[in-house]
């Protein structure tokens, strides 16, 4: 554990993003501190699902990242103790309709180009992969990439793996700058910590945090809820959904939007999740949403119906404008680092970030992924990024 | 809109009020509530209305004199008594069997849905005004061998007894901390078991400290001293200041070790001994129910018993327009400040329903009735606060969450080694709270051993989902009109 009151960086953030940071700066030779208002997975990390998908991402940087990072996550499954539940259990899309499977296949097939695994699976061979499936589907494809961890504890493994010293229940309130206007450290109530480098892995709040520094980064929450029902025998085996789910990721509308993934865990429990709808940080209870959950985890497995839902919760997504993180320096504020803005997808994604972030501290090429897309300062020359946001 | 009182209104609402829980408090406020011209619909989980306090046999067990056990039986038949002449008038809708799990906003009241009877039916009800009387479930801390057969709630005991006229065993040992306890070991005494000893982990001396509140309820003392009288004529001990840190037995509770705790109820070394027994009643008070409540956002403050309980204002108000509450939910009181409360909230819901003037001197005098009870509420709460020493009475494979087999080994990882702070973190790292209970039995112990990382008062999770609810209800819930 490394007790410097002047590490090399520190990281603002303690879930699955800010903790992965720390892993790869630690294992690239740095002294990192970790600072958090709460306890750690305290944010959305202890609100997400461990998804670790490929399957519902199209061709292009994001794409990159994940399966980068679901190489990276079965490496540190290695690694790391097995409480953190890593499982490789491969996804199922499927497609109700011959309709929604050309769209499919036309999708999966730009994917295998970018090197998903991908392999169809006709109607009737859809039973094979999941007993408990509704019948009349016209097919599907399988990717045995897709793959899960427990979110929290998968955050709360890397962090303690990692040596960072972690400083919790710890608000930053400052970003201290030099005159020049260079980070040089942060301050919460209780301390100053000065580094020549701070990474902004604040999630949600990731906007907050930039504020301080006296720089701009458009993240926004986006609600996201899921349902939980009581322990069953294994009924479902994959990670399954219907193919309209990746048309909702894409989208940049502000209704209510959800195709369930519904599966199982170690534990026994079924999850179904995730909606996702912007409605700031609203934490009323939404029954519309549940009823979605429900419905259509129902639809695709019908022995589901009479099963208890045991509880329910939710969590803000932090998206950026053009659903794309902002990993790396930012040009504005020398010293500072983003890390933040992963949407639905920063459990699956926090490996690939880490590694980039590790490389940008050390001034190391990174292996394997452009960052240059998840620019931080790339709002800047598009003026004009709330107009998606408007778009119905 | 509001139809005349004698009109039966239809089943489903609009109601002005909806009263969730019939315990004291929600008997005593739909009763009220009707009574001032409101169309009210009275939902309660328990089949029988009564809540907590007035569990009363099922009318198959023909029991004789069923309130042989209770004190205000008189009041609480007569009460029940109105409710039925209230609904037979059709100005009472009162759906038991009824387990409301959730509460949300339409139009410009609420509606309540609730998975109904046995089968599990879906049914929901619609209504101006809501009043939550969701009362209390009973605290229990862990302690090495607290899952053996034999061992119950003390709480629990009192309630099987009231509603089965069963014993736990024949030689019963209570333990835990509160004024319950007295009230248990009374009535399990009464009923013909041997209760060699009642342990209190607190002291009633400390009532002293209070003297002003409780001069100011000499009721409270008359009853006090009841308890304390017929159990020496019993042959029972009372030992304050001690706690059972072990049950034993290989099929069932054979014997329980107790000793003595420090002022911050750390385990004296030195100090155990053993009692045989059959059975264990044991329980550290009550906890307020505040699913419904803190899903609606209702606020909360930490009471002197260290419990979340909502926060009301004079009115019986809770934080959020449009949601009352009385009895329990708003702080561990007893039934008969429960029926103050739920009273002065009928009032107050008719007030603002019905408009009308200031409260008149029976609501004034009631309104002093509360103060008073409560205050000497929560002057016994910080009596029997658990103290930060009893986690010295747990072993590393002490099990703290039964349901998902959690070892306090486990628990204290999440919070020494992984940076858990507040239960919902140990939740995710350990599982504890997350099976059948959802954390109702393990909840406030865990949250016990996380609290002093962050040092932070109790913090209710919200919870979509107060109970657990059938998938179809949810898939079949009307779908909102397009846009
Ligand atoms: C319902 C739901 C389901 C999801 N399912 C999945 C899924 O299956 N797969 C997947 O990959 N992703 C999923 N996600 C998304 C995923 O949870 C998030 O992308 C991810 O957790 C973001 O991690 P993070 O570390 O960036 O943010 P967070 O976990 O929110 O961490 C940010 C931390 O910063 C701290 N912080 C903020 N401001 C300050 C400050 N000023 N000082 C100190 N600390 C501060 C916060 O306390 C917080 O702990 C889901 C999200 C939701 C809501
Ligand atoms: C196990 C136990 C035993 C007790 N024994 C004694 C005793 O022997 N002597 C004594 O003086 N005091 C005893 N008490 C305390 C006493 O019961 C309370 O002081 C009193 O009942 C409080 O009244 P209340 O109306 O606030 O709540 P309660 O009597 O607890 O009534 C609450 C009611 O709300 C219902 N409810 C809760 N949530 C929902 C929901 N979501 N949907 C529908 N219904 C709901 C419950 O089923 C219950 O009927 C006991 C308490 C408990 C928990």
């Amino acid at each position: 554990m490394s007790k410097s009151q002047s590490p090399d960086a520190v990281i603002i953030g303690a879930g699955v993003v800010g903790a992965a940071c720390a892993y790869y700066a630690g294992r690239a030779g740095l002294s990192v501190a970790v600072v958090d208002r709460g306890p750690v997975a305290g944010g959305t990390t202890g609100a997400g699902e461990g998804n670790l998908l490929v399957s519902d991402k199209e061709p292009g940087p994001e794409l990159d990242l994940a399966l980068l990072s679901v190489r990276l996550w079965r490496d540190l499954a290695a690694l790391l103790p097995a409480d953190v539940e890593y499982e490789a259990k491969g996804g199922l899309v499927v497609a109700p309709d011959p309709t929604a499977l050309k769209a499919l296949r036309a999708f999966a097939e730009g994917q295998r180009a970018a090197g998903v695994e991908a392999a169809e699976v006709p109607g009737d061979g859809l039973r094979a992969l999941e007993p408990h499936l509704a019948g009349g589907l016209a097919g599907g494809f399988h990717y045995p990439q897709d793959s899960q961890v427990q979110p929290a504890r998968a955050a709360a493994r890397l962090l303690a793996a990692s040596g960072a010293a972690v400083h919790l229940g710890e608000e930053v309130t400052g970003i201290l700058r030099t005159p020049s206007g260079a980070v040089r450290g942060v301050r919460t109530a209780r301390r100053d910590l000065t580094a020549p480098a701070v990474v902004n892995a604040a999630g949600t709040w990731g906007g907050a945090v930039a504020a301080l520094a006296g720089t701009e980064l458009p993240v926004r929450p986006r609600r996201g809820f899921v349902l939980v029902t009581e322990p069953l025998p294994r009924v479902v085996r994959h990670k399954v959904y219907a193919a309209d789910y990746v048309a909702d990721v894409a989208s940049g509308s502000a209704a209510l939007q959800s195709s369930a993934v519904v599966e199982g865990t170690p534990a026994g429990p079924v999850l179904i999740g995730a909606t996702r709808e912007r409605v700031g940080f609203d934490r009323s209870p939404s029954t519309e949403a549940l009823r979605r959950l429900a419905a259509q985890a129902a639809a695709l497995f019908p022995v589901l119906t009479d099963v208890r839902a045991l509880r329910a919760y939710h969590g803000f997504r932090p998206y950026l404008p053009d659903h794309l993180p902002a990993i790396g320096p930012d040009p504005r504020v020398p010293g500072l680092l983003h890390a933040c803005g992963h949407e639905g997808a920063g459990i699956g994604l926090a490996p690939a970030t880490g590694l980039l972030i590790a490389a940008a501290l050390t001034g190391e090429p990174a292996g394997g992924v452009d960052p240059a897309p998840f620019r931080p300062e790339r709002f800047d020359d598009a003026p004009d990024t709330g107009r998606r946001e408007n778009t119905p | 809109m509001p139809t005349s009182p004698s009109e039966p209104p239809e089943r489903s609402g609009p109601f002005d009020l909806a009263v969730v829980g019939a315990g004291p408090a929600g008997l005593a406020a739909a009763v009220e509530a009707a009574r001032r011209g409101l169309r009210v619909v009275l939902l309660d989980a328990g089949d029988r209305p009564g809540g907590q306090y007035h569990r009363h046999p099922a009318p198959e067990l023909g029991a004789r004199r069923p309130g042989a056990l209770h004190h205000d039986w008189r009041e609480f038949t007569r009460r029940t008594a109105a409710l039925d002449g209230l609904v037979r008038a059709g100005r009472v809708v009162h759906l038991p069997g009824h387990h409301v799990w959730t509460v949300v906003p339409e139009g410009t009241g609420r509606r309540l849905h609730a998975v109904a009877g046995p089968d599990e039916a879906a049914a929901s009800v619609r209504a101006r005004a809501v009043l939550l009387a969701t009362g209390s479930h009973e605290r229990q801390l862990p302690f090495p061998g607290w899952t053996l057969p034999g061992v119950v709630g003390a709480g629990g005991a009192q309630a099987m007894l009231k509603g089965g006229l069963v014993l736990p065993g024949r030689r019963v040992v209570v333990a835990g901390s509160g004024p319950l306890l007295l009230a248990v070991a009374g009535s399990l005494a009464a009923a013909g078991a041997r209760v060699p000893a009642v342990v209190e982990a607190g002291t009633y001396l400390g009532y002293s400290g209070f003297a002003p509140a409780l001069l100011r309820n000499p009721a409270k003392l008359a009853e006090g001293a009841l308890h304390g009288g017929a159990l020496l004529r019993y042959g029972t001990r009372l030992l304050t200041r001690h706690a059972v840190v072990g049950a034993h037995g290989s099929a069932r509770v054979e014997a329980v070790t107790t000793v003595r705790l420090g002022p911050d109820w750390r385990p004296l070394p030195g100090t155990g001994r053993r009692i045989p027994c059959d059975a264990l009643a044991v329980g550290h008070g009550l906890v307020p129910q505040l699913e419904l409540a803190t899903t609606l956002g209702c606020a909360t403050r930490t009471a002197a018993d260290g419990t979340a309980a909502l926060v009301l204002d004079a009115e019986q108000s809770t934080s959020v327009p449009g949601v009352w509450a009385a009895g329990e939910a708003g702080g561990i009181g007893g039934a008969r400040l429960a029926v103050v409360e739920g009273t002065l909230a009928a009032a107050s819901v008719a007030r603002a329903l019905l408009g009308g003037g200031a409260p008149g001197p029976r609501e004034t005098a009631l309104r002093r009735r509360r103060d008073r009870l409560r205050a000497f509420a929560e002057a016994m709460g910080g009596v029997h606060r658990p103290g930060p020493g009893w986690t010295g009475w747990l072993r590393p494979d002490t099990e703290v969450c039964r349901c998902e087999e959690v070892p306090a080994a486990r628990v204290t990882e999440a919070v020494d080694v992984l940076g858990a702070r507040d239960a919902r973190t140990v939740k995710l790292l350990t599982r504890a709270g997350m099976g059948w209970c959802q954390g109702r039995v393990c909840g406030p112990a865990v949250a016990a051993l996380a609290g002093h990382a962050s040092g932070e008062g109790a913090v209710p999770d919200r919870r979509p989902l107060s109970c657990p609810v059938p998938l179809r209800h949810l898939a079949e819930l009307p779908e909102p009109p397009a846009d």
